[in-house]
């Protein structure tokens, strides 16, 4: 396999692609909202229940590519128990790190969703990559609407 | 129209784009059905006419203008004879289909179909053979009706008669399905729909780079193509419609040429085929269309079509030999498609790694998502076929599938 293959479906993101982690509705929700890709119909919908301005629970639902599973599965993982804003800013990190690479990037801040990082030689898959992430923007903002990666 | 045996490296041969490598592979192109790859002739024709014969059409006293008249005018007759329409009044150039249709759906639609009206679709067609026809229904009060599909992906033409009302206004129907490849027979259904009094449309873009299409013989009252689906440029296609039909629209986007005299009181329209050409055309792609057809017809299209159902049956063989494939191309009558899905990996990672390998195919719901939600799938892969496909490309896109289960293993 190309390296760049096997940068892309690492070990992790395939375990994750495969058997996503909050792969639920969170019971309770009080904030939802749809992300869509218009290019491959992939469509899936991240509820989150709040507690003030802290994400208490997380989970996402929906079908999609071994990436956006993955990147979904990684993102419910990453942003419990953190605030809106500290959610924010991990989701420019991650935005950074698929469309520009690691470089330069705080590696640390970004932990396990480090895996990405394959993402950014391929850039018709970036899209799947944040399609989780733009829900989860969407939520955070309180928007109930359905939000596309378009 | 060439009687010698069809010689697939030859045909090739024409074919510059191909000749080249992709992330260090040879290029695999099987994805035809979004745009087929353009032989040197065509690429020729448009080079000459931008040396040489370059001016806007209809307009100009100088030699050059009338030269280019004479291409464009010599090109709508090229095609008129192509798919054998009677006059060339009835050859009218447009951006593609999705034009096409909506030129008819805005012109015919808007003055013909009214409050309580019908139009009948298919669950088969292109976004772009539905939504034109949405827009219409919204703006005039009309319903949009869809014949269903079978599991097989054969329309359920038993129920053809008792969706056609009295209320349906025109039947919409595709020649080819892009996402599928299934053939209709739409001879037989525009024999029925006339039965009824419904005029017919036929969405042809998939159809015209695999078979010879005889519009008379058809007895359609339209016929849509692009020519980037058939050899020819980007920025071209026609709509063909039967000169009774076609004269009792009125004109849809106004502007030059498409008018006899213009006063601030009254404008007087031009006839057909102008009427409907609002604007400087796409001469060249007009002239490359033309060539493009040349070409088909010097290859020879029942030669073509041969070598395009010897393909696909070797194909449907080889993906049938992949464990955990599911083929979705199972229509009786088949062209140039292979749709399938692999067990447990999404269409979009196959086609990550098939690229990868060089092999281009088209991976997504082929914006056909209608057609695909009957299957309850969101998205597939899709292989599409044209004349200068080989057994070695679809050994090709085998040996990527067996490389995407070695990923997802
Ligand atoms: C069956 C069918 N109809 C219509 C279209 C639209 O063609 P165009 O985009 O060239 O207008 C396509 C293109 O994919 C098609 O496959």
């Amino acid at each position: 396999m190309s390296s760049d293959l096997q940068d892309l479906y690492q070990e992790v993101v395939l375990e994750h692609g495969k058997r996503p982690r909050n792969f639920r509705e969170v019971e309770g929700a009080n904030r939802r909202a749809d992300g869509y890709n218009p290019l491959c119909g992939d469509q899936l919908t991240v509820t989150l229940r709040m507690d003030g301005d802290v994400i208490k629970d997380v989970g996402f639902v929906g079908q999609g590519c071994a990436i956006s599973r993955a990147s979904a599965s990684l993102m419910t993982g990453a942003v419990k128990e953190l605030s809106r804003a500290d959610a924010e800013r991990l989701f420019e990190l991650v935005h950074k790190l698929v469309m520009e690479g690691p470089e330069g990037l705080d590696m640390e801040a970004l932990g396990k969703l480090a895996v990405l990082s394959g993402v950014n030689a391929f850039p018709a898959r970036v899209k799947c990559a944040s399609l989780a992430w733009h829900a989860l923007r969407a939520a955070l903002e309180g928007k109930e609407s359905s939000v596309s990666t378009e | 129209m060439s009687g010698a045996p069809f010689d697939v490296a030859r045909v090739r041969a024409d074919f510059p784009i191909l000749h080249q490598e992709v992330r260090g592979r040879p290029l695999v192109y099987l994805d035809s059905a979004a745009t087929t790859q353009k032989p040197q002739a065509v690429i020729d024709a448009l080079v000459r006419y931008y040396t040489h014969d370059n001016a806007n059409v209809h307009r100009g006293v100088h030699a050059l203008s009338e030269r280019s008249t004479q291409a464009y005018e010599g090109a709508r007759e090229r095609i008129r004879e192509f798919i054998n329409a009677r006059d060339t009044k009835e050859i009218i150039f447009v951006r593609g289909c999705t034009e096409a249709i909506n030129l008819v759906a805005q012109s015919f639609g808007r003055s013909k179909v009214g409050p309580g009206d019908e139009v009948l679709i298919t669950a088969m067609e292109h976004h772009s053979d539905i939504v034109p026809w949405q827009m219409l229904c919204q703006q005039v009060g009309a319903t949009l009706k869809m014949l269903p599909v079978d599991e097989r992906g054969d329309l359920r033409l038993e129920q053809l008669e008792a969706n056609l009302t009295e209320r349906t206004r025109l039947l919409a129907v595709t020649h080819v399905s892009n996402a599928l490849g299934t053939v209709n027979p739409v001879r037989d259904i525009v024999k029925r729909a006339h039965a009824k009094g419904v005029p017919v449309l036929v969405d042809g873009a998939q159809a015209l780079a695999h078979f010879r299409v005889d519009v008379q013989d058809l007895d359609c009252d339209f016929y849509a193509f692009s020519g980037h689906k058939m050899f020819g440029p980007t920025g071209i296609g026609v709509l063909y419609g039967k000169a009774s039909v076609l004269e009792s629209m009125p004109p849809w986007q106004g502007g030059g040429d498409m008018i006899l005299t213009v006063t601030m009181e009254k404008t007087v329209y031009n006839r057909l085929p102008y009427r409907f050409e609002a604007g400087t055309p796409d001469i060249s792609g007009a002239i490359g269309l033309a060539a493009a057809m040349d070409y088909l017809d010097t290859v020879g299209l029942d030669a073509i079509s041969a070598h395009d159902q010897e393909l696909l049956e070797y194909g449907t063989r080889a993906l049938e030999g992949v464990p955990g494939l599911r083929l979705f191309s199972r229509a009786r009558e088949r062209s140039g498609v292979l749709s399938f899905l692999m067990e447990d990996v999404h269409a979009h990672d196959v086609g990550t790694i098939l690229d990868r390998e060089g092999v281009a195919i088209r991976a997504g719901h082929h914006c056909a998502q209608p057609l695909l939600s009957c299957f309850g799938v969101a998205a597939t892969v899709r292989a599409s076929l044209a004349m200068y496909n080989t057994h070695e490309d679809i050994d090709a896109l085998v040996r990527g599938l067996h490389k995407v289960r070695e990923v997802f293993a």
